[in-house]
């Protein structure tokens, strides 16, 4: 994965509270790999009509070319499916703006190079005054802002969150490099907590 | 003296290899749960040429595509592909498969527990977020995504920051038809579907002490949908009787030894908590939710909500959500009539569950048609011996086999555009259930209700002429 520092897109404003796993992909497109991209199945039921076309009034419709998503709180909530990143990612996302994330959402987006931008109400009100769909976004990953229009907005990330982006990191490359400490734990917990290992099957 | 500490600390003490300067701390894990949504993860591994680091630890179970009926002979080639792909994984890097006709398979945090796979003090991951079930157990368990099932499959450890703990305390005594679900839908419509970002979850107090390792399990489960990274109990004896000879438990003098340590596992007097929350259970009454929310719950005798009495921004999702869920404001959500319902799903399908519903069912016609899909082949099977198929199967409904069904519809059961299902699942997102369907979330006993009488209705004077 490739680490980011800055970015600059467009904007496509999503403002509805509660955008859950679900409703970023649904569950039927799952089985597909992840070849041919996710990208399509992106809210592929919310931006469509019961014929199955796109509506055209729908925000990411018309701002096909937007790579910063403004929503609403709670964005991502519920399933683990990091598929619901890979229709992000793949639909050209790259940064999510937003009160609140789903937890499980907030690690499966970093682990794909997506920022997740935690915005208090007020600057989420001011964002929201200050832009609106199509609107130039220039984000910086080193001073945690959103500068667009002439304001700067400062966002929140997890420390560990905002370090894994700018550099790329992939864990099991870290972790398997504190080989030795884990097989000392492992060690260690066999013998000290016996029970904790599945008995065999009778 | 050390300081007081909390079942979660506890409980990480014994897990962390070691914690890095940023906080984040590099974890053990004891079980990791595979199912055939885990096929991102196996393909992230073989693209690194990469084994399975602890194959004996790792357990892969047939859940979500599971076909619920005709399961001989699977029709459709997708769902067939999905299966047979995590058949060759587990094949390959040798990982124990409940597969399809294995006696124990079953949804995975149904099979967990049930198989004593799951125990206090464990960490135990799985590419799914209701994996706080186990939690029930006083085990560390919490979904992830496909980076990161890799990630356990690769190293068998998992890295997270320990998250601050919040306490909720229910006193009291549950009243008759209502039950964990009802706790946890109070919760989460209080606090919110966000509420507890961020945190881990202890429930604890009276109520839950009283509730059975299925109610408790319920209430972990649905945990996720308050926004907790965690949901946790403390074992006690409870704990311990339901995991006594299960197959994978330990045994013998490991059996005692394990108890002893278990015990252990309880906050201290004196424990910090970042916010400690008080529910009575005797002002906990049968609930449903109206929306597209977990959070949008409400006492099954309430009106259905006018948005224009709302704040702002609940006043929003609120009318949303009744527009998709074809509802009017202002009346009451008793009456609503449904199409069809279901029971099932990690959430509620167990034994427990299922009896609740046939105690509504025994001697009744469901006016609307119905599937009921058991936790696990283990539920079915204890289910038939008890008769309770019968029973549904008399009332009109639908006995099927186990998986994940009609929670998340990727096995193909699932609930037709604007009709609208009474569910004993977890989510009532928008499409979950099928493009769309409209969910409303209960307990068991309240979907049968809603079977009895073809529409939302109280359960309770349903159960006044029996012992439920």
């Amino acid at each position: 994965m490739a680490g980011w520092t800055e970015h600059k897109g467009k904007a496509v404003v999503l403002a509805v509270s509660n955008i859950d796993t679900d409703q970023l992909i649904p569950a039927r497109f799952m089985s597909a790999s992840r070849d041919n991209g996710y990208g399509d199945f992106l809210l592929y039921d919310v931006r469509r009509d019961a014929e199955g076309e796109l509506m055209p009034d729908f925000p990411l419709n018309t701002n096909a070319d937007a790579s910063i998503l403004i929503a609403g709180r709670n964005f991502g909530s519920g399933s683990s499916r990091e598929a619901a990143v890979y229709a992000l990612v793949d639909a050209g996302f790259q940064v999510v703006v937003a009160t609140s994330f789903g937890d499980i959402f907030l690690n499966n987006a970093v682990n794909n190079g997506l920022l997740p931008a935690i915005l208090s109400e007020a600057d989420f009100k001011k964002l929201t005054e200050v832009a609106d769909n199509g609107s130039d976004i220039r984000i910086d990953l080193d001073s945690r802002s959103i500068i667009t229009n002439g304001h700067e907005i400062n966002f929140a990330i997890d420390e560990s969150h905002r370090i894994k982006l700018i550099n790329g990191w992939d864990d099991i490359d870290l972790t398997l490099a504190l080989n030795q400490k884990i097989d000392e734990f492992k060690r260690s917990r066999k013998i000290t907590a016996t029970w904790t290992r599945p008995q065999a099957v009778i | 003296m050390s300081a007081p500490r909390t079942l979660l600390d506890k409980v990480w003490d014994e897990l962390e290899i070691l914690k890095r300067d940023d906080g984040v701390s590099l974890l053990w894990g004891d079980r990791h749960l595979v199912h055939e949504g885990s096929h991102h993860a196996f393909a992230k591994l073989a693209n690194r040429e990469l084994k399975v680091a602890a194959p004996d630890l790792t357990f892969a179970i047939v859940d979500h595509y599971a076909p619920t009926q005709g399961r001989q002979k699977i029709e459709n080639p997708q769902i067939a592909q999905m299966i047979d792909r995590l058949r060759n994984n587990a094949a390959q890097h040798g990982i124990r498969i409940f597969d399809l006709t294995d006696p124990q398979q079953g949804i995975v945090h149904v099979v967990g527990p049930e198989q004593g796979l799951t125990l206090p003090g464990l960490l135990i991951n799985c590419g799914d977020s209701h994996t706080s079930t186990h939690g029930a157990f006083g085990a560390l368990a919490f979904g992830i995504g496909a980076t990161e099932v890799a990630h356990v499959l690769a190293t068998q450890t998992i890295w997270q920051k320990k998250p601050p703990v919040i306490r909720i305390v229910v006193d009291g005594n549950l009243g008759p038809g209502v039950s964990a679900k009802d706790i946890a839908l109070n919760w989460i419509a209080e606090n919110g579907a966000d509420g507890a970002r961020g945190c881990a979850v202890e429930f604890a107090g009276s109520t839950i002490e009283n509730l059975s390792m299925e109610g408790r399990m319920t209430l972990c489960n649905l945990s996720i949908e308050g926004g907790a990274r965690f949901g946790m109990i403390a074992p006690d004896r409870v704990t311990f009787d339901y995991l006594k000879d299960r197959p994978f438990s330990p045994k013998g003098a490991e059996w005692e030894a394990a108890t002893a340590h278990w015990s252990g596992l309880v906050s201290d007097e004196g424990a910090e908590f970042a916010s400690v929350h008080h529910f009575s259970a005797e002002r906990i009454t049968p609930t449903v939710t109206w929306g597209t929310s977990p959070e949008q719950a409400l006492p099954v005798d309430a009106m259905i909500p006018d948005p224009d009495a709302l704040d702002t921004d609940k006043a929003s999702a609120a009318r949303k959500a009744l527009q998709y869920m074809g509802l009017e404001p202002g009346r009451p959500l008793m009456g609503t009539p449904v199409d069809q319902v279901f029971i099932g799903s990690c959430t509620n399908g167990r034994i427990e569950d299922l009896r609740a519903a046939a105690a509504v069912l025994e001697g009744r016609k469901a006016k609307v048609p119905g599937l009921v899909s058991p936790g696990s082949t283990s539920v079915k099977t204890q289910a038939e011996e008890e008769g309770l198929d019968r029973v549904f199967r008399a009332a009109g409904l639908s006995w099927a086999d186990s998986g994940c069904s009609m929670c998340v519809g990727m096995n193909g059961d699932l609930v037709g555009a604007q009709k609208r299902c009474a569910s004993s699942t977890n989510r009532n997102f928008r499409g979950r259930q099928g493009r769309g369907a409209r969910t409303h979330l209960m307990s068991p006993a309240m979907v049968a209700a809603a079977a009895v009488t073809g529409t939302i209705s109280d359960v309770r004077p349903l159960l006044q002429d029996r012992a439920a």
